[in-house]
C-alpha cells in the first residue's frame, strides 16, 4: 500500500488573503501530503463536493474576513448530509478564543491561529487522520 | 476501509462517494486491489469517449478543460476529469491546484472532477490514472477529458490513454524549429493555440500550419489548428466542434476500434511489465544465483549482457 494523507485547502467566504493558506499548503506539501488546492472565494457547497470527489482525508479552511461562524457550520452541517463527516475539519485564521470553543463543540477537530508552527499543523494532520 | 465489491455496487447507482474512494484503492494500491476493482468494473466500461488535453506548464489547460466541460455540459453530455500535477520526487507530496480553474463546473452533479499526483511516473499521467478513466466510465460519464501533467516536449503517454488528443501551445514560445522536433508536436490530433489575444498567434499558427505541411504522412485527418481565449470562453464552441468531427473521422475509418484496441493493448503491458517486476524480479533479487552473478561483475569476471543472458536462462527454466 502506498496510502498518502490527502488533504483540502481552500479559502470559504469573501476575503483574499491566502498568503498564509498557501505556506501551510507549501508545508503541508513538503511533508509528503497530496494537497488540493481550490482557492479563493469558495462555497461551502464547492469545499464539500470538492472534498467528496476528491476523497480527501482532511481539510484546511482559512478564514480571516470574521465570517467563521456562519461558514464552519454550514459546512459541517453539508459533510454530514452527505455521510462525510469522517474528513478531519480543521480551519485557521482570524479567530478568536470564545469562537474556537464553540466551533470545537459543532466539530471542527483544530483551529490554528496566527503564529502556529507549521511543524504543529503536520504533526495534528498526521495523528489524527483516521487510518 | 470499505470492501471494495461494496463500493463497485454503490458506484453502479452512482454514489459519488463511492466513486472517489474506488479512485483512491486505485491509487494506493496497483495490484490486488486494483485487480479486483477492474474486474468487477470491466464488464460496464467501453462507453465513454475519451479526450486527453495536453501543454506547457500554464499553457491554460485547466481553464481550458473547464470550458469544454461547461461547453459539453450544454450540450446535455456528462463529464468526468482528471487532472493531473507532478508529485515531488524528494518528498512524495504534491500541490494539485487544477481545481482553481475549474469552480464553475465543482458543484454540477453533471460532472465528476479527480486530481491526482504523478507519484513518480514520468510520462505525464500518473500509473493510475488509467483505471481511474475506467471508474469513471463504468460511472457512466460520457466525456472523460483527461489533463496531463504541465508537458515538456516528451510526455505522450497522453496518445495511449485518449481517442483525441488535444496539444495546447501559446504564443511566443521558440522559434519554427521548435515545431519540427520530435514528441509532443507529433500527438496533437487537434492544435489548440490558447491565448491568442497576445502578441504573435499568427505566426505560431503559421509555424504550426508549416509543421503540417511538412508530415510525410498524408492522412485524411490533418489536424485543425483552433485559436482560443480559454479565459473568456473563446473558441470553446469550435474546439468541441473539431472534436467531434474527430470522433466520427475516426468512427467512420474504423480508426476508433483501433485506438481502442491500442489502449487495451498499452494497458496490459502495463500491468504484466508491473508484475514481471514485482514477481520475477523481487523473486530472483533472493535467490543466490543473482547475487553471485552481480559479485563476478563487479569483480570484472563477467561483462553485464553474458550476466543477463545467464539470469535469463535461470527464469525460464524455472517456469
Amino acid at each position: 500500500m502506498d496510502k498518502k494523507i490527502r488533504i483540502l485547502m481552500a479559502k470559504p467566504g469573501l476575503d483574499g488573503h491566502d498568503r498564509g493558506i498557501k505556506v501551510v499548503a507549501r508545508a503541508l506539501r513538503d511533508a509528503g501530503m497530496e494537497v488540493v488546492y481550490t482557492g479563493l472565494h469558495q462555497t461551502p457547497e464547492q469545499i464539500v463536493e470538492a472534498a467528496i470527489q476528491e476523497d480527501v482525508d482532511a481539510m484546511g479552511l482559512s478564514i480571516l474576513s470574521g465570517a467563521h461562524m456562519a461558514l464552519f457550520p454550514k459546512i459541517i452541517d453539508l459533510l454530514k448530509n452527505n455521510n462525510a463527516e469522517d474528513i478531519l475539519v480543521t480551519g485557521g485564521g482570524i479567530i478568536p478564543k470564545e469562537d474556537i470553543e464553540e466551533l470545537k463543540k459543532i466539530g471542527v477537530s483544530a483551529i490554528f491561529g496566527p503564529g502556529t508552527p507549521t511543524t504543529e499543523i503536520i504533526k495534528y494532520i498526521e495523528e489524527n487522520v483516521k487510518n | 476501509m470499505s470492501d471494495s465489491a461494496e463500493l463497485v455496487k454503490r458506484l453502479l447507482k452512482g454514489d459519488r462517494r463511492a466513486v472517489a474512494k474506488l479512485i483512491t484503492l486505485v491509487e494506493n494500491d496497483k495490484d490486488a486491489q486494483s485487480a479486483k476493482i477492474m474486474h468487477l468494473l470491466f464488464p460496464h466500461t467501453k462507453k465513454a469517449y475519451i479526450v486527453g488535453i495536453t501543454g506547457a506548464p500554464g499553457s491554460g489547460k485547466s481553464t481550458l478543460t473547464d470550458r469544454l466541460t461547461l461547453e459539453l455540459r450544454t450540450k446535455e453530455k456528462t463529464v468526468g476529469v482528471i487532472a493531473v500535477d507532478p508529485t515531488s520526487p524528494f518528498t512524495g507530496g504534491a500541490l494539485l491546484g487544477d481545481r482553481i480553474r475549474m469552480k464553475e463546473s465543482c458543484t454540477d452533479k453533471g460532472v465528476f472532477i479527480r486530481s491526482m499526483g504523478t507519484r513518480g511516473s514520468l510520462g505525464g499521467l500518473s500509473r493510475a490514472t488509467n483505471n481511474a478513466i475506467r471508474i469513471l466510465d463504468a460511472f457512466g460519464k460520457d466525456f472523460i477529458l483527461v489533463e496531463t501533467v504541465g508537458a515538456g516536449q516528451s510526455e505522450v503517454d497522453i496518445v495511449n490513454s485518449a481517442y483525441t488528443s488535444i496539444v495546447i501551445l501559446v504564443p511566443g514560445m521558440g522559434d519554427d524549429i521548435q515545431a519540427i522536433k520530435a514528441g509532443i508536436l507529433e500527438i496533437g490530433d487537434i492544435f489548440v493555440v490558447n491565448k491568442a489575444d497576445r502578441d504573435g498567434v499568427d505566426r505560431t499558427v503559421m509555424e504550426l500550419e508549416m509543421m503540417l505541411d511538412l508530415n510525410p504522412k498524408k492522412n485524411i485527418w490533418r489536424p485543425p489548428i483552433v485559436k482560443t481565449i480559454a479565459s473568456r470562453g473563446e473558441g470553446i464552441e469550435e474546439l468541441l466542434s473539431c472534436i467531434e468531427k474527430h470522433r466520427s473521422y475516426l468512427e467512420s475509418n474504423n480508426l476508433l476500434g483501433m485506438r481502442r484496441d491500442c489502449r487495451n493493448e498499452s494497458e496490459l503491458m502495463d500491468v504484466l511489465s508491473y508484475r514481471i517486476n514485482k514477481y520475477l524480479l523481487d523473486d530472483l533479487k533472493q535467490s543466490g544465483s543473482y547475487t553471485d552473478l552481480l559479485k563476478k561483475i563487479c569483480e570484472q569476471k563477467i561483462d553485464i549482457y553474458t550476466a543477463a543472458d545467464e539470469i535469463l536462462k535461470i527464469l525460464w527454466k524455472k517456469s
